[in-house]
């Protein structure tokens, strides 16, 4: 008989697991990697047409670029050898050529790992990270729109002085009790003598100790001021025929930074849709993006009604005003007068107030552009952007809020 | 927990270990650690290593393991093996009775290949979870010196990582120090002795140059710049040596994958079917052996692989065929041929010597090549294609996937640029991947490197230097 092996076991310890998450420390450090790296790829984030429109809380999936584990691999032109069912034949098509730095079949474990990952983050977070670097500048100077909107008195702390209700009785006896104990020892100490003088204490004749002046302890209150800041962000767009799918698309990803963009900035933001052809009318969010029209343009409808909503609801002395306008810039000639003189009250009303003309790829080249004739508006705060990919969502919204200089009061 | 307790296990554990001693498997002391799921993600994101010093690539480990377990994309492996002596396994508890005792079984196996086998006689395991810790605390100390800190220790590990595994392959070759290359090269040169030099022509005298450095090329690139990059601080020799160190624990195991799974999977078949199991877990146990030996389409199991081989090895030893038994040794039994095979072989000698024809077509393996969007069969395992699948496989298989890159020169042009060699077999690198890689060599060895390398058929100079990566093709 030859000789056995040894073994032993060790049991499950279910603290030992809890205690056990050892990779933590790495895993922050890989998560920190992540976010750099999305903030690299920002650009080509937003263009992915799944964050658009999506509640903050949702998860989203990000595809990661950034954090490969480089090494010296083998590229595509490698043969390799598989196993068949029996029936394999030369020329059969036994897969899809593997894309560079992606692996094919797992290999022992020597190959580079699919580098290419998604990993979840939540819509708020990635719109943290997005807006890490922008800023509204000014944004303190616009003193009269941030509106007090409650005040409450709020406890704070206790103080020795104070009115008498707010008196904190529990406290007060406590203190009483503090110093009839810190006291103690020394009148133990006198009462000794009395003791032998009066040779007995009869009860319900002991000292009172009563309340002092320093035992009083009153509640602290002080008044707390909520800034209210209000902010309305105006979308306005074209919804004449010439706007398709596409160029709505767009519209709608660039109305979505905006939202998300003032909804980090300030506390109570609203959004009005104004869609307008010839005419202009506010509508719900469902119909802005969804409901095609037809017919033609005069952008002036829009600004008027902008103004007129502005007035009746948006007051500037107590709003900051966004407004954005999205077209393909296809204006009846006649209007583009008209249109000029609008967007120049509007943006004097705005904090900001910015002009897209979306021409997706090429058309700019035979279709009518606003942008000539806005560039005769002469306002600080009035930004024309021109949007032809999705990836000029991005650099486009950048340039836009560069604009935002905040207006005097 | 599930439908066992821990005496279950030893009862069972008592029996396998009867069945390992019968059959011949000669052990380590065997640990088992039971753990559940979490600890064993985590144990795979530092390759089982109770310590492990912290770098940002486990924790992406983890999170990628985490997510592929957690969509179902992919299981747990239901055991892992420490090779150390004592041997560590972790057995998952969610696991069924069934599976842990096909587990502690296959456990087994693989002690007694990291026993035997010679490739792991070079990695000490009596002192590999030692190492690891020690190593471990190294680098934990060095990032919490205020003068380095983890901002600097970090990108010097990120590019030691990116060249572990340019390294020597053959790690029971014993590696000579530059004076016995020296005096290799000296040796070799000098004419040898010849009784007949009245009539033969005499040999000329070729003068080794013994000013170069290194004397003949260096696949270990992390120690040659350790050694020979003089502006290095301590600690960061120190982490080069580290990252090569931990990596030279895993090259036997890379090197044996085939082997290695085949020969635990055989052991496990071979002691389950003799213990006598109920019937329900006989029969849990043949569905579990299938999944886990079951040939791929497409791919390349090596655990279905390696036990084929063996089971062939078996056969071939106790009923050779007429041919087979005109090359076998005389002598050879079954039993014999597999315990000297486990002991002499890596995965490339193994299938050299043992996968023949017959098998391959029995398995039918194929050769494949990408063209154009598609992977294209170009042999298969008939009478003119099975030697080309066959060559195929050798390459592709252990370290064979990893390209061989050697320093040629440390003073290439005599401005201290390393000049390094990329023996092209056939294969070119991944030149966004070479580039980068070139980059951490260039971060660590401070001065230009130079890549002599082969691009679509043509001789390419790939250089990183204070300007960054350009590509020459040589003239």
């Amino acid at each position: 008989m030859s000789r056995t092996v040894e073994s032993i076991f060790r049991p499950f310890n279910p603290s030992d697991a809890e205690r056990s998450d050892r990779s933590a420390g790495d895993r922050a450090r890989h998560r920190l990697k992540v976010r750099e790296s999305i903030r690299e790829n920002i650009a080509d984030i937003i263009a992915e047409e799944s964050i658009i429109g999506k509640d903050r809380d949702k998860v989203i999936k990000v595809p990661i670029r950034g954090i490969r584990e480089y090494k010296f691999v083998y590229g595509d032109n490698v043969p390799g050898v598989g196993q068949g069912t029996g029936e394999s034949q030369n020329g059969q098509v036994v897969g899809k050529a593997k894309q560079p730095g992606k692996a094919g079949e797992d290999k022992a474990g020597d190959q580079p790992g699919s580098d290419y990952y998604e990993t979840d983050v939540t819509l708020e977070e990635l719109i943290d990270i997005m807006f890490e670097d922008l800023e509204l500048p000014d944004l303190e100077r616009k003193a009269l729109r941030q509106l007090e909107s409650f005040r409450i008195a709020k406890r704070k702390g206790y103080r020795a002085v104070g009115i008498r209700v707010r008196l904190d009785k529990r406290r007060t006896a406590r203190e009483r009790v503090r110093r009839k104990l810190a006291t103690s020892a020394s009148r133990l100490a006198r009462e000794k003598d009395a003791v032998r003088v009066t040779a007995e204490v009869t009860p319900g004749t002991e000292r009172r100790f009563p309340f002092h002046e320093d035992d009083l302890t009153y509640r602290h209150m002080i008044t707390d001021v909520k800034k209210e800041s209000n902010a309305v962000v105006i979308c306005i767009m074209d919804t004449s025929g010439s706007m398709d799918t596409m160029k709505k698309y767009l519209a709608r990803s660039f109305f979505f930074l905006l939202y998300q963009f003032i909804c980090t900035k300030y506390r109570n933001v609203e959004i009005v849709f104004i869609a307008h052809h010839t005419e202009a009318s506010e509508v719900s969010e469902e119909e802005f993006f969804h409901k095609g029209e037809s017919g033609g343009t005069f952008i002036s409808s829009g600004f008027s009604k902008a103004l007129e909503i502005t007035q009746a609801r948006y007051h500037p002395s107590l709003w900051n005003i966004y407004a954005f306008h999205c077209s393909d810039g296809d204006n009846f000639d006649s209007d583009n007068p008209a249109a000029l003189r609008a967007a120049k009250e509007l943006a004097e009303v705005c904090n900001l107030f910015g002009y897209g003309e979306i021409k997706p790829l090429g058309s700019r080249y035979y279709e009518s552009s606003m942008l000539n004739i806005f560039r005769r508006l002469e306002a600080d705060n009035f930004q024309t952007v021109l949007i032809e990919r999705k990836e000029d969502i991005w650099p486009s919204f950048k340039a836009f809020l560069a604009r935002d200089r905040g207006r005097d009061q | 927990m599930a439908d066992y307790a821990l005496k279950d296990l030893e009862y069972w554990d008592a029996r396998i270990r009867e069945k390992v001693a019968e059959l011949g498997l000669d052990c380590f002391p065997q640990e088992f650690e039971i753990c559940d799921h979490g600890q064993m993600l985590g144990y795979m994101a530092y390759s089982g290593m109770p310590s492990h010093y912290p770098h940002w690539s486990y924790g992406k480990a983890y999170e990628k393991l985490k997510t592929l377990y957690d969509y179902g994309v992919s299981g747990l492996p239901y055991e892992m093996v420490i090779n150390s002596n004592p041997a560590l396994a972790y057995l998952m508890r969610d696991n069924s009775l069934c599976l842990q005792i096909l587990t502690i079984a296959h456990v087994y196996g693989h002690n007694d290949f990291f026993k035997n086998n010679f490739t792991f006689k070079t990695t000490r395991p009596e002192f590999t979870i030692g190492g690891f810790k020690a190593r471990a605390a190294r680098v934990r100390r060095y990032v919490d010196t205020p003068s380095i800190g983890l901002e600097k220790v970090e990108p010097l590990l990120d590019a030691a990582h990116s060249l572990a595994l340019q390294c020597r392959r053959n790690l029971a070759v014993k590696k000579l120090s530059e004076e016995e290359e020296r005096d290799r090269l000296v040796a070799a040169a000098t004419p040898r002795a010849d009784p007949f030099q009245r009539i033969h022509r005499r040999q000329e005298f070729v003068e080794p140059d013994l000013r170069k450095v290194p004397p003949t090329p260096d696949e270990d690139i992390l120690l040659f710049i350790r050694d020979h990059n003089p502006f290095l601080h301590e600690w960061e020799k120190d982490l080069l040596t580290i990252v090569h160190e931990e990596t030279q624990y895993f090259i036997p195991q890379i090197e044996t994958k085939i082997m290695n799974e085949g020969w635990a999977s055989f052991f496990h078949k071979r002691i389950l079917d003799s213990l006598e199991l109920p019937q329900e877990l006989h029969l849990e146990f043949l569905v579990r052996h299938n999944q886990v030996v079951r040939p791929i389409p497409g791919g390349l199991n090596p655990y279905h692989l390696g036990l084929r081989m063996w089971d062939d090895l078996e056969r071939r030893g106790d009923h050779p065929t007429k041919e087979e038994r005109e090359t076998l040794p005389p002598g050879k039994t079954g039993r014999s041929l597999l315990f000297e095979t486990r002991e002499v072989d890596r995965d490339v000698s193994f299938i050299r010597r043992w996968l023949d024809e017959r098998l391959m077509r029995e398995l039918d393996l194929f050769r494949y090549e990408p063209k154009g969007d598609d992977l294209v069969i170009t042999d298969v395992s008939d009478d003119t294609g099975w030697q080309q699948v066959k060559e195929t496989l050798l390459k592709n298989i252990g370290m064979g996937g990893i390209p061989v890159i050697r320093v040629e020169d440390a003073d290439y042009n005599h401005n201290r640029t390393l000049f390094l060699v990329h023996a092209h077999d056939g294969r070119d690198l991944q030149l966004e991947y070479a580039e980068k890689s070139l980059g951490y060599l260039h971060r660590l060895w401070g001065r230009d490197v130079t890549l002599e390398t082969v691009v679509n058929g043509k001789r390419t100079f790939l250089t990183f230097g204070e300007r960054g990566f350009s590509a020459k093709a040589a003239k």
